[in-house]
Formats: structure tokens, C-alpha cells, sequence
């Protein structure tokens, strides 16, 4: 047993409303700079729908994360030592500016300036790169929303686990339903970035798992690029070096959540600290697909045994960081409570950052139009009534997580490997406290019926509390459990202070600039 | 022994080599953060395959060539004493070199023609694209014109560039050659002396290191086990994370 600390992070979907808030924190502290434009750490996609660059899920296209390979072993797909150096010169599988969105501003200073003339003076939009006048054709977000639109939606990689019929059912007009998937570097336990990284700029922090780029040793040979599944890694195209989601380690490191997870407005964001054993990551990463998210469960130890504490100690892993780790939102979500999943396993990087499915556009189910529910329909308005359109009754107890009005086999591409066991698993989870709360609240439901739910989902009245009270009542400093910050070695991080000693000034005197 | 020639071939071959050894290591040290291969493939993809490719594996091959020429000129000499071998040889060089002629033509016209790559673009990148654009072509001049040339670069250029670096320079071959071999040697040691002030610097952080390491890199930023054992003095246990 190697135990190491990891900063998780979990997303509760349910919860997410798009609003972009963690996107536009995180790009005005970090990559509000030229050649940053058009990076986005953290961004929101709708899903379904393309996502940001373009189709990043379809590894036919970009090539990312590992493959298993007949013998069992892993490899990188689209790099590697071999493929890596071999195509140093021009990486065949690497994503140009098109498959992002050429960055632009408007010629706002037109509107004041312009000469007098016939016409309304206008402001342009000029690209960022060149500066020239350009026809926005791609932006930030500009599949939002768009959760049935022909270009988008339908071409989400996904889809391919569907069969015809299933995608048009998907897409009539009353079935169609979105959900918002936010996306930051998952900071894996097995990450591909690390691996591809010819020059070794990158690493992983044993301390908290946070996966970073040495922007001093980097040379922009930009396989960390292709081999990042989740196009996390973002090349610079001024300075010539990659970069990346840091999840905020100068905030962390002083005891500030991360930009994305202190603006959330819908409180959607856990972090906290799990302690995983290292040794095992190779033997897990070359699972079968179907057992990758049972065996990386596996390696997320318990926080309260003796044997990982003692190990964990061992290794040097301060008693704060030991204290968070039992104390761990995170840890509940995932793995005490079974709630969360992985975002696409498949691509074996073993992701950090973890998922609670969408439970409403799922349970939204549409009712087949006989004659009773015509008779509900509002003739004025062309509307259907709540009651017909969202059937929140309880008649049956898991009918409305089968009967999806969003196929489960969409959710588990998305977070599963195409199993849908372990999705449906979940959602009769969210369900079951949902079940629990109202019989505790509003009291229709026998209690017989609710016995049954939690039985059925194997969660104890303790646990069904607990989540709800995570879910729906949680304060910050429930949401946010990190170790205590270490101020005594907070500038140590930065510098030696040995070597400065009766010098003045800390830190990077460089300026970041390209140059010669 | 007239002056320009000791200018030429002693003086600027000196003076290159200073360069070449201080200005790197200065600018490692003092500028490691701009010792990058700058790539553009994010701004412009698919002419880049069509010149960086041919390019590089051309010039790779070349400098290898010329290496092995000036290392070891007796094998080289030994090799060439068939006329078939001689001939391979020649082949093999001229078609990679006009595998960079290609290459690197097609990198200029990106360079000067898209606007992207434009923006990336200075002034320095323009001199090194139009200096090695010269030594090219002089050297495939020279490959045409002047036969067989590994034979003779073995037998009379490798003297000159051993006695450089003996420290007792003899230009009399040198001098005695025809006026685009001096050119070509001379765009040689303009190359090596402006080696450090171009992107060229990214040869010498080539990857080749990625070969012998492990896939996967993780650094605790404190050895923590040590820092922990009271034996350990707080000046010999340094953060490895900066």
C-alpha cells in the first residue's frame, strides 16, 4: 500500500442550472492574457452536443487517453515514446484554432470614432490573433442550449451507443431534454498529459493530486495536447508553452476553494481530499471496461482504517490532510455513498473529478397519449399540464428510472462505458431520497414504501439524510474540506527560502513573454 | 595567408564558437522560459506537414552527414573507395537535401503568406528561414558542381575544422576552394554564431531524455519522510517543486 492524497471534486448535476459563473471566474483570474483567449479551464457544455473543441469525445478524431491492447497492457493512443518522437515535427492528431473557435473582440472604438457618413457606424468583430476584421463562425458556448439542434446535439459522440430509432425518440419534440455538464482537467490518477509529455513538464503533485504544468520545461512539443481524452490541455499559441486547469493551488494553498467552486451559484461543487493507493493504479487502469469503475472505487481507501492512516503517515501525508480525508464530502458522494461517476472511464486516465447523474431529465418522463391524458391537454394554451408532462407520482417505485424520457444508455456513455447498471444504480439513489424526504415531509407515502426504496438501493435512513442534507442544505464549509493551509511552508512552495536568505523578493522574475 | 581569409575561416569561426558557447548557456540561464520550439501547428495545420516534415528529417540527415564526415573522414574516405558506395552516399545526401529545399521553401511561403502564423512571426525567424534557404541551396550547388563532395570535404574540410579545434588553424584548403564552398562555409559559422539568439535553441532541448523516464511523473514538493526525521538539518532538504 502506497497511499497518496487526492483533491477530488464532485458535481452535483441536479443542481447545475449553466450559468457559466465557474467558467467566467476562472477566465478572468487565469486566462484572461494573448493566446489564453480562447482557453477555457473550466467551461459548461450542454448535453447533449458537440461540447468545446468540437466532438471531443470521439477519439477516432483526436486520438486521446490510453488503449488496452490484446495483451492487457495500456497504452497511450494517439502518443507515446514511440508515436510522441516520431511525430514531434508535426503531430498528425493535434487540434488547430478551427476546432476551438478563432478568439475575437468588437471594434467597439469605431462606434465613437467613425468619420461622419451615410451609415450607422458598427462595430466589427476582429479576430484576437490577427487583429483583422474576421466572420465569427464559433464561439464560447455556442452550442448552449441548443439541446436538439441538428448541428450540435445530434452529433454528439454519444449517440453512437444508441440505435436509430432510440435517437429519434430522443429528439421528438416532447422527449427532448438537456442537462449541462460542466468540465474542468480531472486531474486523473492515471493521466495520459503526464505520460505524453516528452520534455517532463508535467507532473502530479503527491501532496494533493493536482496535475501541473512547468511552463519552464516545456518546449511546446504538444503531445499533452493530443493525448488529453478531455482536451484539457491548452497550447498557448504566444508563448509557446502548454497550460492548463491548476484547480486554483495558490488559492487551495492558502485555504481558498477554486475560482469555479467559490462563484458556483447553484452550489453544485464538492471538493474535498480522498487517500488512494498508488500501487494499484497500473493494475486498475488496465481493467476490463466494464469493471474500470468498480476497481478505481477500489483504490479510494477508507480514511478511518488503521492500516491507510498508518501507510498514509508513512509517506509523509501531514495529519491535517488525514483529518479532511475523514471528513471528506467527496469521499461520501463517491464512495461511502456509491452517488458518483466518473466522467468516461473508457479512456483509462483513472478521472479524479467525479459526477452525480442528472436525475430530472431523466425522471421527466413523457406518458403514452391515450385518451385520459388527451383529455388533460390545455387546448387554449397547447400546453400540457405539470402533472402529465413531469410525472413525479410514486405509484411505482423505479418505473420512471426505466421508462426514461432520456435513454440511461446516453448517461452511461457519458459516465459509464456504455454499462447502464451503475447509472441506473445511482439515479434509484437520487430517487430513494427523494422518496425518503417525502415521506418525512409530506407524509403520503407509506412507510412500508419507503423501507422498500432505501432497501432497495441498499441506504440507511442515516445515509439518505445525509445526502439529503449534502444535496440541499450544505454550507459552504460542508462542501469545501481541505487541509488546514500550511502557511509555514506556503513560500517554500514558491522558493528555497534558504537560497534567499537577506535577499529581497520571492518568486518568477521573468516576464512570461515569446520571444527570439 | 591574405586577410580576409584569416578573417573568414579563423576569425569568424572563433568568434561564432564563443557566441554559440555563451550566448546558449546565457540564454538557458537567464531566459530558460523562451527556450521553446514555438510550434504554430496551433494556428495553421496541414501546410505546416507538407515543410516541417520534409524539413527536418532532410536537415537531420544532413547534419549528421556533415558530422560524420568531420568525426570520422578516414571511414568515410575507406567508404567511398567503391565508386557504387560513393555513389549511394551522394544520392542519399542530395535527395535529402532537396528534401529541406522543399521543405523549407514550403515553411517560408506559410510564414510570408498566412496571417496567422504572421503574428507569430519576427525578425529573427525571417533571417534564420532566408539564411538556411542560402545554405541549401549552396549546398546542393555545390553537390552538382563540385564532385564528389564527401570525398573531398573528408580529405581536405575535416582537416581545416580538426586544426579550428586543435587551436592551430590551417586554412590553406579552405582558401583554395571555390567561391560557393567558401560561401557555404561561411553561412556555417553565421549559423553557429546566431544559434543562440533564434528558435533554432530548441535543438538543444530535443527530447531525447522521454526515451529512459517512466510514463508517469509525481513530485512531492518536500522529500517528507526526511523533513520529519529531527537528523535532517532544514538546509539539506530542499523543495523539489521550484
Amino acid at each position: 500500500m502506497d497511499i497518496r492524497a487526492q483533491v477530488s471534486m464532485v458535481f452535483h448535476l441536479d443542481k447545475c442550472i449553466g450559468c457559466h459563473t465557474c467558467s467566467v471566474a476562472c477566465k478572468n483570474i487565469w486566462t484572461d492574457r494573448k493566446g489564453a483567449e480562447y482557453q477555457w479551464w473550466n467551461n459548461v457544455e450542454t448535453k447533449p452536443g458537440t461540447g468545446y473543441p468540437g466532438k471531443w469525445e470521439d477519439q477516432e478524431i483526436y486520438k486521446g487517453g490510453w488503449v488496452r491492447d490484446a495483451k492487457g497492457r495500456i497504452r497511450l493512443k494517439g502518443a507515446g515514446k514511440s508515436k510522441g518522437l516520431f511525430n514531434i515535427f508535426h503531430n498528425p492528431n493535434f487540434p488547430t484554432v478551427e476546432d476551438y473557435y478563432e478568439p475575437f473582440t468588437y471594434n467597439y472604438l469605431n462606434l465613437i470614432e467613425a468619420p461622419p457618413g451615410d451609415d450607422q457606424p458598427t462595430a466589427r468583430p476582429i479576430s484576437m490573433i490577427t487583429g483583422e476584421p474576421i466572420d465569427v463562425k464559433m464561439g464560447p458556448n455556442w452550442d448552449d442550449d441548443l439541446g436538439g439542434s441538428a448541428d450540435y446535439a445530434r452529433n454528439d459522440p454519444n449517440l453512437a451507443e444508441l440505435t436509430p430509432a432510440e435517437q429519434e425518440a430522443m429528439f421528438q419534440l416532447e422527449r427532448m431534454a438537456f442537462f449541462y455538464l460542466p468540465r474542468i482537467c480531472n486531474h486523473c490518477l492515471n493521466p495520459a498529459c503526464v505520460a505524453s509529455c516528452p520534455s517532463g513538464a508535467i507532473y502530479k503533485r503527491g501532496e494533493d493530486g493536482i496535475v501541473l504544468i512547468n511552463q519552464k520545461v516545456c518546449r511546446a512539443w504538444r503531445m499533452c495536447v493530443t493525448a488529453c481524452p478531455y482536451k484539457k490541455t491548452y497550447y498557448n499559441w504566444h508563448t509557446g508553452k502548454s497550460e492548463k486547469c491548476i484547480l486554483c493551488y495558490p488559492r487551495m494553498e492558502a485555504g481558498y476553494a477554486p475560482a469555479c467552486m467559490h462563484s458556483c451559484v447553484g452550489r453544485i461543487r464538492y471538493i474535498g481530499v480522498l487517500l488512494y493507493d498508488a500501487d494499484r493504479i497500473e493494475a486498475v487502469a488496465s481493467a476490463d471496461e466494464k469493471d474500470l469503475i468498480d476497481r478505481q472505487l477500489d483504490i479510494l481507501m477508507n480514511p478511518f482504517d488503521d492500516a491507510v492512516i498508518a501507510s498514509a503517515k508513512a509517506n509523509g501525508i501531514p495529519d491535517s490532510t488525514i483529518k479532511a480525508a475523514q471528513n471528506s464530502p467527496a469521499y461520501k458522494f463517491i464512495k461511502e455513498w456509491g452517488m458518483a461517476l466518473p466522467l468516461h472511464p473508457e479512456f483509462r486516465t483513472l478521472p479524479m473529478l467525479w459526477y452525480v447523474p442528472p436525475l430530472l431529465p431523466v425522471m421527466a418522463s413523457v406518458m403514452p397519449t391515450d385518451g385520459a391524458q388527451k383529455g388533460k391537454l390545455n387546448e387554449m394554451a397547447k400546453t400540457w399540464t405539470d402533472n402529465w408532462l413531469y410525472d413525479t407520482s410514486t405509484d411505482e417505485l423505479w418505473g420512471t428510472v426505466e421508462q426514461t424520457r432520456f435513454p440511461l444508455k446516453y448517461l452511461a456513455s457519458l459516465f459509464s462505458a456504455g454499462n447502464t447498471a451503475p447509472v441506473s444504480d445511482r439515479l434509484k439513489k437520487l430517487m430513494a431520497v427523494r422518496i425518503y424526504r417525502r415521506w418525512k415531509t409530506v407524509g403520503d407515502i407509506p412507510e412500508s414504501k419507503m423501507a422498500q426504496a432505501l432497501r432497495d438501493t441498499g441506504l440507511t435512513q442515516e445515509a439518505a439524510e445525509g445526502i439529503f442534507y449534502l444535496t440541499a442544505l450544505a454550507k459552504f464549509n460542508d462542501r469545501f474540506v481541505i487541509p488546514a493551509a500550511h502557511r509555514e511552508q506556503a513560500m517554500e512552495m514558491l522558493e528555497f527560502t534558504g537560497d534567499v536568505k537577506g535577499n529581497s523578493g520571492f518568486g518568477f522574475r521573468e516576464k512570461a513573454e515569446r520571444g527570439m | 595567408m591574405n586577410m580576409p581569409n584569416s578573417l573568414l575561416f579563423v576569425g569568424l569561426p572563433y568568434a561564432a564558437m564563443l557566441l554559440f558557447l555563451v550566448g546558449t548557456i546565457q540564454r538557458y540561464r537567464s531566459r530558460g522560459f523562451k527556450v521553446s520550439s514555438l510550434s504554430s501547428q496551433f494556428l495553421e495545420g496541414k501546410s505546416l506537414f507538407w515543410g516541417t516534415v520534409p524539413f527536418h528529417w532532410g536537415i537531420l540527415v544532413v547534419f549528421f552527414g556533415h558530422l560524420t564526415a568531420f568525426l570520422i573522414p578516414r571511414t568515410i574516405l575507406a567508404w567511398n573507395g567503391d565508386p557504387l558506395r560513393l555513389f549511394i552516399l551522394q544520392v542519399t545526401a542530395f535527395s535529402f537535401g532537396l528534401s529541406i529545399l522543399v521543405g523549407l521553401s514550403a515553411l517560408l511561403y506559410r510564414r510570408l503568406t498566412n496571417v496567422r502564423v504572421r503574428m507569430v512571426t519576427n525578425r529573427m525567424d525571417l533571417i534564420l528561414e532566408l539564411l538556411l534557404l542560402v545554405q541549401v541551396v549552396l549546398g546542393l550547388w555545390i553537390a552538382l558542381g563540385y564532385r564528389w563532395g564527401s570525398s573531398w570535404f573528408a580529405s581536405d574540410l575535416s582537416p581545416y575544422l580538426m586544426s579550428l579545434f586543435a587551436g592551430d588553424p590551417n586554412i590553406v584548403a579552405v582558401s583554395a576552394m571555390p567561391l560557393p564552398i567558401k560561401f557555404h562555409v561561411i553561412g556555417a559559422w553565421l549559423l553557429v554564431g546566431i544559434f543562440p539568439f533564434t528558435r533554432l535553441v530548441h535543438v538543444m532541448v530535443a527530447p531525447l531524455h522521454y526515451i529512459a523516464r517512466p510514463y508517469q511523473v509525481v513530485m512531492w514538493n518536500w522529500d517528507r519522510k526526511a523533513i520529519r526525521d529531527p537528523r535532517t538539518p532544514w538546509t539539506k532538504t530542499r523543495p523539489r517543486n521550484n
